[in-house]
């Protein structure tokens, strides 16, 4: 019994974040994009706080509050500052339609499980599952950008395909503690540098659509 | 006397949900009302508009024909049976069997389909553009419904609504993401079949937004009254539906002494009230949509939907 | 060869030959006006003995087998009829028989009697032959038989263009389709070379050698059946022949195809795989939904029904693929649900679909149009046919009570019961299909209400169909009947369910559990705490709360009723071209699910104020099997043929070499192949 609400748990938070994914690729506003990844964050640190309980490994404690203040926290503040001092409260433009990307992201998921839970051995259930709905989340990271065009967005969907990333570290027993620090930092720097870009693609060409860097382009340069 | 009993029982059913539909329809309106800081019509205001409505003479188009007066009564009857055989306060009724949770959705689709017809029969622009868009909702609605379904029949083993009211009570079904998903589906269909904002207004009229209004336009007195009772039927039918598959705590079993009855009874009004409560306040938080965010909308269902079938087959534990 | 006490298939052969006599009557008195109430009269007679006699076969037969001494002289022609021949039978028949009924009333319309009467009754005894056939060559020549004489039906009406072009598109497709017959039999005759059914199914071929032969099966008979996209064909050539040939075409021809399909994936060629039940599944899925939404966007009454067709065979090919998946895993009790579904909705299909092509007959008859744009108000002028064409219409929309609704929700219930797959790509595609086939429902809910809200309801858009008369008492007959049986099939489908056992078992060795002994007539397709539907309660129900209803307003309120103006919201126009068409009503839908489909194109062509010409709106749709399979097939058939336009003009020797070439190349794939 107590192992069966241990799985229910792992389960559904597992499960929340593919759900937060899949509304993450739904929203068109940004802020709101913001709020939902700010909440994936928070159900990311909760799942790893729980595999901490349930595996028995304190560590895992450090990245789930790690988890909770830089991605839960800190990268949504500075994101909601960036969108308020560049003024895009707008709508997001997509690349593809709303209702072709949803069915798209639910292939994917459909594809993450058919991949990773036919995988034999001595896997636990739990790592198992953990794995499929890892590589759903990273997968829908990938789409989502590939299918916008506003650097914010693309931030945004880069950051949730790194929540996959840890959720898979975890799932996965034994991870060790500087691997996932290291991560984290590496994160940290790439949201940095990402920050930094937004804002020299906007000085540069007033705006945030990543479209208009195509016209720059060296390669294109002879083509009228 | 046992089959006496049990048809007496069944009968209580049937009474029920006609006796209480404008009651929770009454109840959404003065919420909404009040929300809006208004007073707000009285909380039997429904029932006395029907009797109203059912004294005035009909009038009809001189073109309208033999289906446009009989579509009003099937549209009823068709609600009625329904709304009569979804378990309200007690699972393993007699007639329970005759149709499960498809059946129950498909009889809806003959309303909607009547419905429909009728609003083509007399041949008006407002007519046709509430058929085609009822129409339009439908065919977005029924794939996420089937998932609803679908999940609820893997979690419970079965479509037979009293017996996916009785595993859902008795077993412990767990945290089950899937469950969720699947009543947020259900919430969003729900939402859109009965016409409620942010599909559809119920209170609007004379404005090119107008689904369900415009379909019925033509209809007066006692015509009108039928289907504006189907309607407040609907909405009590889509709240059963819910408490049955969702919420199902406190339901009895038919063979139960008096007293159990009574109270899965108490359990079951104040359930429903508790929802026809809920609707108006997530009504007012959201505005109207236009016609072609629908999809969006209700695609959104059909994601959740489907993600909850998927989500099953990972745990894995049906 | 084993020759059975040939008690059943006997009559069956007497009435093929009957209906070759009624063949030959045609021809000899063609010309006279006698004519036409003798051939249609003689066929309906013809018809109803042999669906008695199919129906004996079905309750109470064994299979039989008959060799005659005809076609190849050495090998003969084999006859068999078992349970899904008789179910077969069953159908063709009774559509033959209701088809007559009705062309005792509709055939003296016909302008050229002499193109129809003869080929009309061949049709059927070209129909019944596949069905009895028990060897590859017996079958191939009444399969090739059946395809040339309903060829020569849509031609029937050979000078409108449009129809030339039908008949084309049929003959090819029809050829194709045997083409892939002939292969599929030849891979499964093998090297033995024995034609015979028997010899097939005692030794069916290795798994790759059935893998090609199932997908040589399943196109040869999925283009008579009309799958995606093979499809083309059908409603260019269904709406071309007259109605009552419609109705064989579209509701019992496609039947053909299917039982084809059956006989070989289930019958032939023994054990199948999980893949082949996967693919069937995808077509069937994609096939319900394609058909009926292009069904949305047609305009002519017939088109609309052929594509309906179309969905209808999806639905039917869903069952069938789930049973095999089912088979595959040797869940037979599931397969056996999936099958029943699937041959029920077979039979249901037949029912409706040969009553909503008699009804656009009775319409073109009654106003001469076909559109529905010029139609409307024809429940005021065609009161019967309105009634019947509604309870078509509700039918086939799964509308409980009738029986459309039945065999759905039985292929719905296959579709829950598919967690036991162990597959889990399996798992994971039949929620999907079972989304694609609610969604098709749906749409064919919204295709239906169009259809019959624009021709029948709202004001007349033309004279024609203002002054449209009821059709003749033969018409409404044959109409009423099947409108009827629509009805009982619903209400009591128990009772076809127990027919259709012994076919399910001699398929797949076991059937669904008997419904005669279910308690008040409901169907329990699995377990009673399963789930289970009873249409019969579900009809006393609506019928008594209705009239109660209707009852206690009139009785206690008031019955008080006055005719008036149309209000429409205070702003009635006159005219009736103010009215919603069928394009407008299918607007919505065409631009959530067509625009990227269908590549549809609306132009709208709007004078400005002050310019005296009237407006245009044009929609544009193209059928995506047309634009992506077979447009740059025939580019490049175009392009091969001029580029061997050259092998015209070689010298002898070059040719001796090519000749040569190829015989060495053939001979060292004989080398390689052993």
């Amino acid at each position: 019994m107590e192992q069966l609400l241990a799985f229910d748990i792992a389960h559904m938070l597992a499960g929340g974040m593919v759900v937060l994914s899949l509304l993450l690729l739904y929203q068109d506003r940004i802020t709101a994009t913001l709020n939902v990844f700010a909440m994936q964050a928070v159900v990311l640190s909760l799942a790893v706080a729980w595999q901490a309980y349930v595996q028995g490994a304190m560590h895992l404690l450090v990245t789930a509050g790690v988890a909770f203040v830089v991605k839960g926290v800190v990268i949504p503040a500075a994101l909601h500052r960036i969108v308020r001092r560049l003024n895009i409260h707008r709508e997001i433009e997509q690349v593809i339609g709303g209702g072709p990307t949803m069915l798209t992201g639910l292939g994917l998921i459909a594809l993450s499980i058919l991949l990773v839970m036919p995988v034999g051995g001595n896997v636990s259930m739990l790592a198992r599952e953990d794995l499929a709905f890892a590589l759903a989340v990273i997968l829908l990271g990938l789409l989502m950008m590939i299918t916008r065009r506003n650097a914010v967005t693309q931030i945004v969907g880069f950051m949730s395909l790194e929540n996959g990333l840890v959720l898979a570290a975890t799932g996965a027993k034994g991870m060790p503690l500087v691997v996932e620090f290291s991560v984290a930092f590496s994160i940290l720097i790439a949201f940095t540098v990402f920050g930094i870009f937004v804002f020299r693609i906007r000085e540069r060409f007033d705006t945030v659509d990543v479209g208009a860097l195509d016209r720059f382009r060296g390669e294109r340069m002879n083509v009228p | 006397m046992a089959l006496t009993y049990d048809l007496i029982a069944q009968g209580v059913q049937v009474g029920v949900v006609l006796a209480v539909a404008p009651l929770v329809l009454g109840v959404t309106r003065k919420v909404r009302a009040r929300l809006l800081r208004r007073v707000g019509p009285p909380l039997l205001q429904a029932y006395s508009d029907l009797w109203k409505l059912m004294h005035k003479e009909a009038v009809l188009a001189y073109n309208a024909s033999w289906l446009y007066r009989a579509v009003p009564y099937v549209a009823f009857a068709a609600t009625w049976v329904a709304a009569a055989l979804v378990p309200t306060y007690a699972t393993g009724l007699i007639f329970s069997w005759a149709a499960d949770l498809i059946a129950i959705v498909a009889l809806l689709g003959t309303a909607r389909f009547a419905l429909a017809l009728a609003g083509m029969d007399v041949g008006t622009a407002f007519g046709g553009i509430g058929s085609s868009r009822e129409m339009l909702i439908a065919s977005l609605a029924e794939p996420a419904m089937l998932l609803v379904a679908f999940t609820v029949a893997l979690v419970a083993g079965t479509t037979q609504l009293s017996d996916v009211a009785a595993h859902m009570i008795s077993s412990p079904v767990g945290l089950r993401v899937s469950l969720g998903l699947g009543l947020f589906a259900f919430v969003m269909i729900a939402v859109a079949e009965n016409a409620r904002i942010p599909i559809d207004n119920p209170t609007t009229h004379l404005e090119l937004t107008m689904v369900h209004e415009a379909m019925v336009l033509e209809y007066s007195g006692r015509h009108l009254a039928m289907i504006e009772f189907a309607s407040a039927l609907k909405l009590t039918l889509y709240f059963s539906l819910l408490i049955c598959m969702f919420v199902p705590f406190g339901l009895a079993s038919a063979g139960a002494p008096l007293p159990a009855l009574a109270l899965g009874m108490a359990v079951y009004v104040a359930k429903l009230f508790v929802l026809a409560a809920l609707l108006p306040i997530a009504e007012t938080a959201v505005a109207k949509m236009r016609v072609f965010r629908y999809p969006v909308f209700l695609g959104g269902a059909f994601a959740a939907a489907a993600l909850a079938v998927f989500l099953l087959f990972v745990s894995q534990r049906f | 060869m084993p020759v059975g006490f040939s008690l059943w298939v006997v009559p069956s052969l007497w009435c093929i030959a009957g209906f070759f006599a009624v063949a030959g009557v045609a021809v000899l008195a063609g010309r006279y006006r006698f004519a036409t109430p003798l051939v249609y009269g003689a066929a309906f007679l013809v018809s109803l003995v042999a669906l008695a006699s199919a129906l004996l076969a079905l309750t109470g037969g064994e299979p039989t087998a008959l060799r005659l001494p005809l076609g190849l002289p050495w090998v003969g022609a084999h006859f068999r009829l078992d349970a899904l021949s008789a179910f077969f039978l069953v159908v063709i028949n009774l559509g033959g028989a209701a088809a007559s009924l009705y062309g005792l009333g509709y055939g003296p319309h016909e302008s050229a009697p002499l193109r129809v009467l003869p080929f009309y009754p061949a049709f059927l005894a070209g129909m019944n032959l596949v069905v009895l056939a028990d060897d590859a060559f017996t079958f191939l020549v009444a399969w090739e038989f059946m395809s040339l004489v309903s060829w020569a039906l849509v031609m029937a009406h050979h000078l409108v263009p449009a129809n030339t072009r039908a008949g084309y598109t049929y003959l090819v497709m029809a050829s194709f389709g045997t083409l892939c017959l002939l292969f599929s039999f030849g891979v499964m005759a093998g090297s033995s070379g024995e034609y015979a059914f028997a010899a097939m199914r005692a030794t069916p071929p290795e798994w790759g050698m059935a893998l090609v032969a199932f997908a040589a099966a399943l196109i040869g008979a999925g283009s008579k059946a009309g799958l995606v996209p093979l499809h083309v064909w059908l409603p260019l050539a269904h709406p071309a022949a007259p109605s009552h040939v419609s109705a064989l075409l579209s509701g019992v021809m496609t039947k053909v195809g299917v039982y084809a399909f059956v006989r070989i994936a289930f019958d032939l060629l023994g054990q199948p795989t999980p893949w082949s039940g996967l693919v069937v599944l995808g077509i069937g899925g994609v096939t319900a939904v394609l058909g009926i939404l292009y069904a949305l966007m047609q305009h002519d009454l017939k088109r609309l029904l052929a594509y309906s067709t179309v969905e209808n065979i999806g639905v039917v090919f869903v069952g069938l693929g789930l049973a095999l998946a089912f088979q595959s895993n040797g869940l037979n009790a599931a397969a056996a649900l999936a099958l029943t579904a699937a041959l029920l909705h077979v039979f249901n299909h037949s029912l409706f679909k040969s009553l909503l092509f008699f009804g656009a007959g009775a319409v073109l008859s009654a106003t001469g149009e076909r559109h529905m744009d010029r139609l409307g108000g024809l429940i005021h002028r065609l009161p019967v046919t309105a009634v019947v064409f509604l309870a078509g219409c509700c039918a086939i929309s799964a509308l409980p009570p009738l029986n459309g609704f039945v065999s759905e929700w039985l292929t719905f219930q296959a579709i829950l019961v598919s967690p036991q797959l162990p597959q889990l790509t399996l798992k994971l595609m039949v929620p999907v299909v079972g989304a694609l086939l609610a969604l098709s429902a749906a749409f064919a809910a919204a295709c239906f209400v169009k259809a019959y809200g624009i021709t029948f309801l709202g004001r007349p858009r033309t004279p024609a169909a203002e002054t449209a008369t009821e059709v003749d008492r033969f018409s409404l007959t044959a109409m009423i009947v099947l409108a009827l049986l629509c009805l009982a099939a619903g209400v009591f489908p128990s009772v076809l369910i127990d027919l259709l056992g012994p076919v399910v078992t001699g398929l797949v060795g076991t059937r669904v559990p008997g419904q005669a002994a279910m308690p008040w007539l409901s169907i329990v397709p699995i377990a009673q705490s399963r789930s289970s539907y009873n249409g019969m309660i579900i009809l006393l129900f609506l019928a008594s709360s209705g009239t109660l209803t209707a009852l206690v307003i009139h009785r206690v309120a008031t019955r008080a009723t006055r005719r008036s103006a149309i209000w429409d919201c205070g702003f009635p126009l006159a005219s009736p071209a103010t009215q919603y068409t069928g394009s407008s009503f299918a607007m919505p839908i065409r631009r959530v699910f067509g625009a990227t489909l269908f590549h549809v194109r609306e132009q709208v062509d709007m004078p400005r104020p002050g310019e005296m010409r009237a407006g245009h709106f044009r929609v544009k749709v193209f059928d995506p099997a047309w634009r992506f399979a077979y447009g740059p097939l025939v580019r490049a058939v175009g392009v091969t043929a001029t580029r061997l336009n050259r092998l015209q003009f070689l010298t002898i020797r070059r040719y001796l070499t090519l000749v040569f070439c190829a015989l060495v190349i053939l001979l060292l794939v004989v080398a390689t192949w052993r």
